[in-house]
């Protein structure tokens, strides 16, 4: 016989647990489906898995390099959900981050140049940084701009700006802000100067986390204070819930969405201008790719809250930092991880799937993530 | 098509004809210029117009469908591997393993859209996420299978990729193709040209066939359709379906008719730019073709300035950067979105789940 105490005691974990179970089973299934795809290829399904984990947290090193990949993956993941609670789909990560990366080094290596001075780090790192953020928060203002203003969707809008983005960045690491060093062969900029780079937090070579992850979780707070602490926080939410109610409370609902997705991409090329000064200390052409949908898979995966976004980053991190890993160990792709990854975003966002085969009911209310061209 | 949009697409075209008449003029008359970009127009225009017919398909029973570009790029995947596989493994010649490969792309977009209709219709998940998801996943599985087949453990390329069948062939049009100079148009591949009559084909399903007076009913006012007996899900699914062949016959066109290889992520957004074309034709067949045409000429733009690249005079040096000039279709997909060129107007439940 139970007491009532315990039986109340269970019902309040359940309830506790309840919001993670999904998450969960949707990492489950996907993880047993790409076991099977590994083993219907010819791969050994545990080794591979195995190496999986032990490259993601077999060693400190492999922890600190978690944490390295972490980092972009909850800024990109904050900055979609950032947009999701404003009712927008930020499918432009990848070219904010991009533009971020780009602006982060322009100023990085150029600034002291300009100024024939040096420059003290105090100085210089949050202007390489702050740089990044703007050219973020440009990037997907702009979109926010058009669908606030003329109704163009932002999701196709959002995607283009990728594509121009890329194409500029190409441009540019190709021609003006090429290194021009006679031994380089790729697109890429010159290294920032010292006094822009973020340092690591244990000076021990092979471990190469920074304060970058810090400033991530730091982040993660903030976010959660802007959206549910503060009165701007509150008009996002309510533009996202609902614009026309919106609109009715006297909300600005243009400037609401305009400003949303300018944060949403400030974010987003924060991302950028960390990898640049904490990691890379340079900008090279490609090394965003993927980052935007990664980025809307961790959004989804954590809810839209940016603590569950912590943990859906370092497990996609894991994951990518540990398939290389299991790459040399069972000569299993790295690609892999996507269709992992992929499989994941699938069962998240078609918890209905996940409720079906486990048999769970649904408690919580559906969530309007978007809305259709209507705009 | 109001006049004005029209005369948009009109003028969108002569100036960007114009320059590259202008640039290359020293080296071709202008007939034999527009006459070559013409035809590069309508090539490249293929997958956008089959793209945004797929869009209609959908779109028109009332489910949106950002999952082309994902369609398309897994299609121009399976449909090559297949074509590769009849030729170098089962030892077939060029042309049955091509019309394998078609084949498979289109089954290929199929399953997709199948994916699209179970998510959206059956699980009623946001279908912009479902979208998402199916892009995601075409990009994950393309990239994954193109590795491990030829460079995986046990691959039976052993780490080489085999040479493809080639690319479909062109055919001639009886008599147009015989005309000195213009008849360069008429000389297209087989999707090129089944792009162009399944426009045709469509707009006469959509607008004169029960079975388009249905779809559309299911796409504007799905509780109606379904008091006065249709099978609103029943439709739905079916659209999404067909939707997803076109796709599948689209992504056929980059690694079948284009060129005879893949690469990742190939398809390089034209999934997108479609239901651009989509939306700035306001969902009718005919329009969508020629923004998906407008398209087509801004790629054939960048590929023939390409060419006249040393004709072009120092002050447009900037036209001579292929980076600059290939931001045309991306600038020109977000101008038309704006709808300052004119207000489009979606089918009343698009994007919305019918509920019993």
């Amino acid at each position: 016989m139970q007491s009532t105490a315990e039986k109340g005691f269970i019902k309040r974990l359940g309830q506790l647990l309840e919001p993670l179970l999904v998450p969960f089973l949707a990492i489950f299934t996907a993880v047993i489906l790409g076991g099977i795809i590994i083993k219907v290829v010819g791969g050994d399904p545990i080794a591979a898995y195995k190496g999986l984990v032990q490259g993601a947290f077999g060693s400190p090193q492999a922890l600190s390099e978690t944490a390295v990949w972490s980092t972009p993956y909850i800024f990109a993941g904050l900055a979609v959900a950032l947009g999701f609670k404003g009712g927008l789909f930020n499918i432009g990560a990848e070219g904010q981050l991009a533009f971020g990366a780009v602006a982060a080094a322009l100023i990085g290596y150029a600034l002291p140049g300009w100024l024939h001075t040096s420059i003290p780090p105090y100085i210089h790192i949050p202007l390489a940084v702050g740089a990044g953020v703007l050219a973020g928060a440009i990037w997907g203002g702009i979109p926010g701009a058009l669908k606030a203003y003329t109704g163009g969707h932002e999701v196709i809008n959002t995607i283009m700006m990728n594509y121009i983005a890329l194409n500029i960045t190409s441009y540019l690491l190709n021609g003006p802000m090429r290194d021009p060093n006679p031994l380089n062969l790729s697109a890429r900029t010159p290294e920032i100067a010292v006094s822009a780079r973020i340092p690591p937090i244990f000076d021990i070579p092979g471990m190469r986390i920074h304060w970058g992850f810090v400033l991530a979780l730091l982040m993660a707070v903030v976010v959660w204070w802007l959206l549910w602490k503060t009165t701007l926080g509150f008009e996002i939410r309510t533009v996202g819930a609902n614009p026309d109610a919106a609109k009715y409370a006297g909300i600005n609902v243009k400037w609401i969405i305009t400003l949303s997705m300018a944060l949403s991409g400030a974010l987003a090329g924060l991302a950028g201008a960390i990898e640049v000064t904490a990691l890379n200390y340079r900008h090279e052409l490609g090394f965003s790719t993927g980052y935007g949908f990664d980025a809307i898979a961790i959004a989804l995966l954590g809810k839209n809250n940016p603590f569950g976004i912590i943990l859906a980053a370092i497990l996609f991190g894991a994951m990518r930092n540990g398939s290389t890993r299991m790459q040399f160990l069972t000569q299993i792709p790295v690609d892999i991880i996507s269709v992992i990854q992929a499989l994941i975003l699938l069962f998240v966002a078609a918890d209905a799937i996940i409720r079906f085969i486990y048999r769970i009911r649904a408690h919580e209310e559906r969530v309007v993530l978007t809305r259709g061209w209507g705009g | 098509m109001d006049w004005r949009r029209f005369a948009i697409i009109a003028l969108v075209i002569v100036i960007m004809f114009g320059t590259v008449v202008l640039i290359g003029t020293s080296q071709n008359t202008p007939l034999v210029i527009i006459t070559s970009m013409m035809a590069t127009t309508i090539a490249v225009a293929t997958p956008l117009t089959l793209g945004a017919l797929s869009g209609i398909y959908c779109e028109r029973a009332g489910v949106v469908n950002i999952g082309i570009e994902g369609m398309m790029l897994g299609a121009a995947f399976f449909g090559w591997l297949a074509a590769i596989y009849m030729n170098t493994i089962f030892h077939y010649p060029a042309m049955p393993s091509l019309i394998v490969g078609v084949i498979a792309a289109v089954l290929t977009g199929g399953l997709f859209a199948l994916l699209h209709a179970v998510l959206s219709i059956t699980f009623k998940v946001d279908q912009i996420i479902g979208g998402t998801v199916i892009n995601i996943l075409a990009t994950g599985i393309t990239g994954f299978l193109n590795r491990q087949l030829f460079f995986g453990a046990g691959s039976v390329f052993q780490g080489h990729i085999p040479n493809a069948p080639g690319v479909l062939p062109t055919i001639r049009i009886p008599w147009l193709a015989d005309i000195p100079t213009v008849g360069r148009i008429f000389e297209q591949q087989p999707i090129a040209i089944s792009a162009i009559l399944l426009v045709i084909i469509t707009h006469f399903v959509l607008f004169r066939t029960r079975w388009g007076l249905r779809t559309r009913a299911v796409g504007e006012h799905p509780r109606a359709a379904d008091t006065v007996g249709i099978n609103v899900i029943r439709m739905r699914y079916m659209n999404v379906i067909i939707g997803g062949f076109l796709a599948g016959l689209g992504g056929a066109y980059f690694t079948l008719e284009s060129i005879s290889s893949f690469e990742a992520n190939m398809t390089n957004g034209r999934g997108f730019i479609a239901l651009a074309a989509m939306i700035f034709g306001n969902w009718t067949p005919f329009g969508a073709w020629t923004s998906a045409l407008v398209f087509g000429a801004a790629q054939a733009l960048q590929i023939n300035l390409q060419f006249f690249r040393e004709l072009i005079p120092p002050q447009l040096a900037i036209l001579q950067n292929s980076y600059v000039v290939g931001l045309a279709p991306y600038l020109l997909t977000m101008l038309i979105l704006t709808g300052i060129i004119g207000k489009t107007i979606p089918p009343a439940a698009d994007g919305q789940v019918y509920e019993k």
